[in-house]
């Protein structure tokens, strides 16, 4: 990236929403299933077969508008977008055109770490259309056929187009990340990219600088086959770099060529122009006289609003305010999902220090997950057993290092912290017994005492480093108190 | 008086009286048809056998007086059109000469609970495209009346089976005339329904804003019988409107007082011809003698009805047959042939040099979709799908589709104020009697024109009846028509058959004497 | 607006139908004589016209997100004219 031009990038986002069965069939939406078993003579058009439409699929599409702060539409309807291809049964997609059931929104997006600034991200439109199949062809087979499997004909699909907002192949990522977070936080969408469950496709030009002038934009390329966000990120930035090569060398500006349509090569990190013949963007969509429009009333948005429950950015504002913890840190745990945040809640409570929870959370419970590669819900210490834990971490019963062992051990022998403390032989020192030790040190050590005398405080961890010596289980802090003291009485 | 002369409402009282069974009737209908549809071309499939199996099974279980349904016995041909599972389904097309559907339409599904015996599956023209059944890719139907001429169409051969008793009730479509024009052609009685009244589930659409299915018969009486068994709400088709079905075999035999007929200014312009002018005036007077008032009403955008229509109803028909594109039924071209004309045809180019060429090839994908569609559409159905293409294609769907849909509203308005100021309207159905075999045949604007007096009750989604009101010098049937606002289906019903009570037109049956 | 003999081979591109030359003459002429018919819609002026798509004014039809068993795949592959048994078979899909 340079002062030599502007990078600019909209997304478009199709997220599969979570039902049970297909937009207008009653096929099953489950992933994985055998080829060709999860259809019907309606998913797969056969003549005289009628859609009817499913309700949840457009609660679960009005539910991520409303949460999108879009604008939602009092009437909306259903277009044909008419196409061949052997995965698209009926020669065309039912989807919308010109009345979107929602439009105007905007993401909020943000960097804690600061390498981008918040921003507001605008939403074009969502709207509700169905799902092709797949086709699946084998490059090595040469001239052999390509196979066709419909069992994802007709699962709903929320398109979510934004508008040409983004300025970064990292505002890109943060977009992403920011909406596949929201979506999962809604429950619309389990945004898996893998089962193509969540898919990209970008748009991407550049404002090339011009010195005494307005800056001039590079012919649009739309960039696919991006299959996760890092691809988008790596796609955007090599991408960027070309279009700018190609812009020295032959100057084009937008509106010079038409829209030329890229494929990501996540192997060769290049993008490829993929070959595009004029008639095909011809889509000729028109209403689908097999449905009626659906209206909207205020009433039904705003119940839906109140439905929404916690977004992600109202979660981390409320962590931030309630446990004092840093934008940082409630980014990091928010972003975990659902799972963690209720599980930081519940040890943030069992603890009775927030701060001590998010350090924990982050430092040794999400450190043990990603090593152990398991969910939370598969984290085998309770909340309230953390808990346990960190309070007498809080009350200086175990020290930060001892409490990490006893941590250890907690999640190797799936025993509570009293038990562990206790077979590690960790147990209170006896408050006279302290001071006693104290006391002890303090008559073997007069050149630390004279330090501590003359204001050297930090003399005083020698005394601790001795005392845990003679006793592991000894509180450092305790300690001390307790030697600082007793050199303030000796004057 | 023979079997096959009963109407249907006798049919199914005798049956149900224990005076005939109904492996005697289907019989007959069967001798009939067996006699005379090779000189007629009515079904495309006689279902004899089946036929007589379910009437057995029929009277074997009225015998043992287990619940049988409304149709119990009598015999019902259907159009094919209608997806009957197992079962052909060709839509008179070459594109679906071997589909068999795994599932029922509706009207299929209610005609097999109301017990009715399905006779066989009728001709049309290919995909309801015509006005003629010329455009069926198997065989022609002739008009009983005139073996010379067309039964109309598309659903002629619904039309014509019931004219030449070998079926006395059957089931049409009608999406710009294709149930009223046949019906009037060949002297029977047709109705086609308002929007949303029949269920469209398992009906190969042609033009989904337009399409109904309606009943055809002898008489309103047996009309009204069978639109009581299709009618009604399904779940499956979200334009099948929620209302009760009217019990209209109840209610048919009730005349109504105080009826107000509207005549159309603009019906009566030029073109219509005298002897059909003359046989609807008359049917006014007979109106008029039992009571009805006349007021003159005008719909003054109907005469842009054909206009609109060729709009509408090719574009919706070039998107409903998009799926017919040879990867997941129907007909496919010959694989191996399309591989080596398209390499044959790659190494002319390659050559000769010619680099454009080399680029406009199809692919073999897209090839196999233009020769697996040019190979299984006939001309007529070809010629609406490029239309309606075109119509859609980007840069003229403002000046075509939108203008045809405000048109459209234009004409419903018309109709609305009409039924402000009278309760049905009554004209003609078509300017002529039935016209000869390839008479329009390569005309096709001449034959779209011929559905001038029905598309607008299509556009503007109302129902229609026709019905027999007279006999040309030629010997040939001239039909009138009903219309009426939304849902008026039991005042079409009852008015008609007011009118057949005090005629006798519609038992006015052809001679038949094609030895 | 006169239709030429360029613009029904695009459409007929665009409708995947494979016409012969002749075919494509005699379809030009015909769409020119129907479009030519067609157009006397223009005469009327519908500015402040709604369109209407469908007959009847309904809204808001929707099913339970409810799932039934899918049909048989041997039953859907059935009709199929070029099948492996599982999945439906086309010319290499590179593109197009």
């Amino acid at each position: 990236m340079s002062d030599a031009y502007e990078i600019i990038i909209g997304l478009e986002v199709h997220v599969q929403l979570l039902t049970e069965s297909k937009l207008f069939c009653a096929c099953s939406t489950k992933f994985g299933a055998p080829p060709n078993t999860q259809t019907c003579p309606i998913c797969v058009g056969l003549p005289g077969t009628l859609p009817v439409m499913n309700s949840r699929a457009f609660e679960l599409a009005l539910r991520t508008a409303v949460a999108l702060n879009c604008q939602i539409a009092p009437y909306t309807k259903w277009d044909r977008k008419q196409y061949y291809y052997p995965d698209l049964p009926k020669g065309y997609q039912i989807s919308q055109y010109d009345l979107p059931f929602s439009h105007d929104g905007w993401l909020e997006i943000s960097d804690p770490k600061g390498r981008i600034e918040p921003k507001r991200i605008g939403i074009i439109r969502a709207h509700l259309e169905e799902d092709a199949g797949k086709s699946m062809h084998d490059e090595q087979a040469g001239e052999a056929d390509s196979r066709i499997d419909l069992n994802r004909a007709g699962t709903p699909l929320l398109e979510i187009v934004s508008q040409p907002d983004m300025r970064s192949p990292a505002e890109a990522k943060a977009y992403l990340t920011e909406m596949k977070l929201l979506l999962t936080y809604l429950g619309v969408s389990d945004c898996n990219m893998q089962e193509g469950s969540l898919r990209v496709d970008a748009n991407i030009n550049l404002h090339v600088a011009n010195p005494g002038g307005k800056p001039i934009a590079t012919p649009i390329v739309e960039v696919k086959n991006m299959n996760s966000f890092r691809a988008v990120e790596r796609a955007m930035t090599y991408e960027a770099e070309r279009q700018f090569e190609v812009w020295k060398e032959t100057g084009r500006r937008l509106g010079d060529v038409p829209k030329q349509t890229s494929g990501w090569d996540d192997v060769a990190n290049i993008t490829r122009a993929q070959r595009h013949k004029e008639e095909s963007s011809d889509y000729r969509y028109f209403p689908d006289p097999d449905l009626v429009p659906v209206t909207v009333s205020e009433e039904k948005i705003a119940s839906v609003r109140a439905g929404l429950g916690e977004l992600p950015a109202d979660l981390r504002r409320r962590l931030e305010q309630t446990y004092g913890i840093t934008p940082y840190d409630s980014d990091v745990i928010v972003n975990q999902g659902e799972a963690t945040v209720a599980y930081y809640l519940a040890l943030a409570q069992a603890s009775g220090d927030g701060k001590l929870a998010s350090n924990w959370l982050q430092q040794d419970v999400l450190r043990t997950l990603k090593e152990q590669s398991i969910e939370i819900a598969a984290f085998p210490i309770s909340a309230a057993g953390l808990g346990e834990l960190l309070q007498k971490v809080k009350q200086g019963e175990v020290d930060t290092t001892r409490g990490r062992e006893v941590f250890m051990g907690m999640l190797e022998s799936g025993r509570s912290a009293a038990e562990v403390m206790q077979s590690l032989g960790i147990e209170q020192v006896d408050e006279s017994a302290l001071v006693d030790l104290c006391r002890e040190l303090v008559a073997a050590n007069p050149k630390l005492v004279a330090d501590i005398k003359s204001g050297k405080m930090q003399a005083a961890g020698a005394f601790v480093g001795q005392a845990k010596k003679k006793n592991p289980n000894v509180s450092p802090a305790r300690v001390r108190e307790i030697c600082i003291e007793l050199i303030g009485q000796m004057s | 008086m023979s079997l096959v002369e009963l109407s249907a409402t006798q049919l199914k009282s005798e049956l149900e009286a224990g005076r005939l069974t109904s492996l005697e009737v289907t019989q007959a209908f069967v001798d009939r048809a067996q006699k005379f549809d090779p000189h007629i071309g009515a079904f495309l499939r006689l279902n004899a056998d089946q036929a007589l199996e379910q009437a057995r099974a029929i009277d074997d279980r009225r015998r043992k007086k287990q619940p049988v349904g409304a149709l119990a016995g009598v015999p019902v041909a259907v159009k094919d059109l209608l997806c009957s599972r197992g079962e052909l389904t060709t839509c008179a097309s070459k594109m679906l000469a071997n589909f068999r559907p795994p599932y029922d339409a509706t009207v299929v599904a209610r005609l097999k609970a109301a017990d009715a015996v399905l006779l066989g599956r009728t001709n049309m023209d290919e995909f309801a495209m015509g006005g003629s059944t010329e455009n069926s890719a198997f065989q022609k139907t002739r008009n009983p009346w005139d073996l010379e001429r067309t039964p109309g169409g598309s659903s002629g051969g619904a039309a014509a089976c019931v004219a030449a008793s070998m079926v006395p009730l059957s089931i049409g479509t009608d999406t710009g005339g294709s149930i009223r024009q046949p019906a009037a052609m060949c002297g029977v009685t047709g109705l086609k329904p308002t929007y949303g009244c029949v269920s469209r589930f398992g009906l190969v659409a042609f033009a989904s804003s337009l399409d109904q299915i309606g009943p055809l018969a002898r008489s309103a009486e047996d009309a009204a019988l069978l639109l009581e068994a299709i009618a009604g709400h399904d779940p499956l088709d979200s334009t099948s409107v929620k209302r009760p079905v009217e019990r209209y075999s109840q209610t048919v035999r009730q005349p109504l007082a105080g009826l107000t007929i509207g005549l159309v200014r603009e019906h009566f312009a030029e073109g219509l011809e005298a002897e059909v002018e003359q046989a609807v005036r008359d049917a006014v007077k007979v109106y008029e003698s039992l009571g009805a008032k006349v007021k003159q009403v005008s719909l003054a955008h109907s005469k842009y009805g054909v206009a609109a229509y060729y709009i509408v109803a090719p574009s919706e028909a070039s998107s409903n047959l998009a799926r017919y594109d040879g990867v997941h039924y129907g007909h496919r071209t010959d694989e191996s042939a399309l591989h080596a004309d398209l390499a044959a045809e790659r190494a002319r180019l390659e050559a000769a040099h010619d680099q454009e060429g080399l680029d406009k090839l199809d692919s073999p994908l897209v090839a196999l979709y233009r020769r697996s569609r040019a190979e299984g559409f006939g001309p007529e159905v070809k010629r609406r799908i490029m239309l309606g293409t075109y119509a859609l294609s980007a840069g003229y769907y403002d000046a075509y589709y939108l203008k045809a849909l405000k048109v459209r509203r234009l004409i419903r308005q018309d109709f609305d104020s009409a039924f402000e100021q009278v309760d049905l309207v009554l004209g003609p159905v078509t300017t002529s009697p039935a016209f000869k075999i390839g008479e329009k045949a390569n005309d096709p604007l001449a034959m779209y024109l011929v559905d001038l007096y029905t598309v607008t009750a299509n556009l503007a989604g109302i129902g229609g009846i026709a019905l027999p009101c007279g006999i040309s010098k030629s010997g040939l049937p001239i039909g009138m028509q009903l219309q009426g606002p939304p849902f008026a289906e039991d005042r079409l019903l009852r008015a008609a058959a007011m009118f057949q009570r005090a005629t006798d037109w519609h038992e006015k049956r052809p001679m038949m004497k094609y030895e | 607006m006169s239709l030429s003999r360029e613009q029904v081979e695009k459409v007929s591109l665009l409708a995947r139908l494979r016409l012969s030359p002749d075919e494509l003459e005699k379809m030009t002429s015909q769409l020119q004589q129907i479009v030519g018919y067609i157009e006397q819609l223009a005469e009327l002026d519908t500015e402040q016209v709604e369109p209407l798509s469908h007959p009847v004014d309904m809204r808001n039809v929707f099913r339970p997100d409810q799932v039934c068993p899918s049909t048989e795949r041997a039953e859907m592959l059935a009709g199929a004219p070029h099948t492996d048994g599982e999945y439906y078979l086309v010319p290499a899909v590179l593109g197009d």
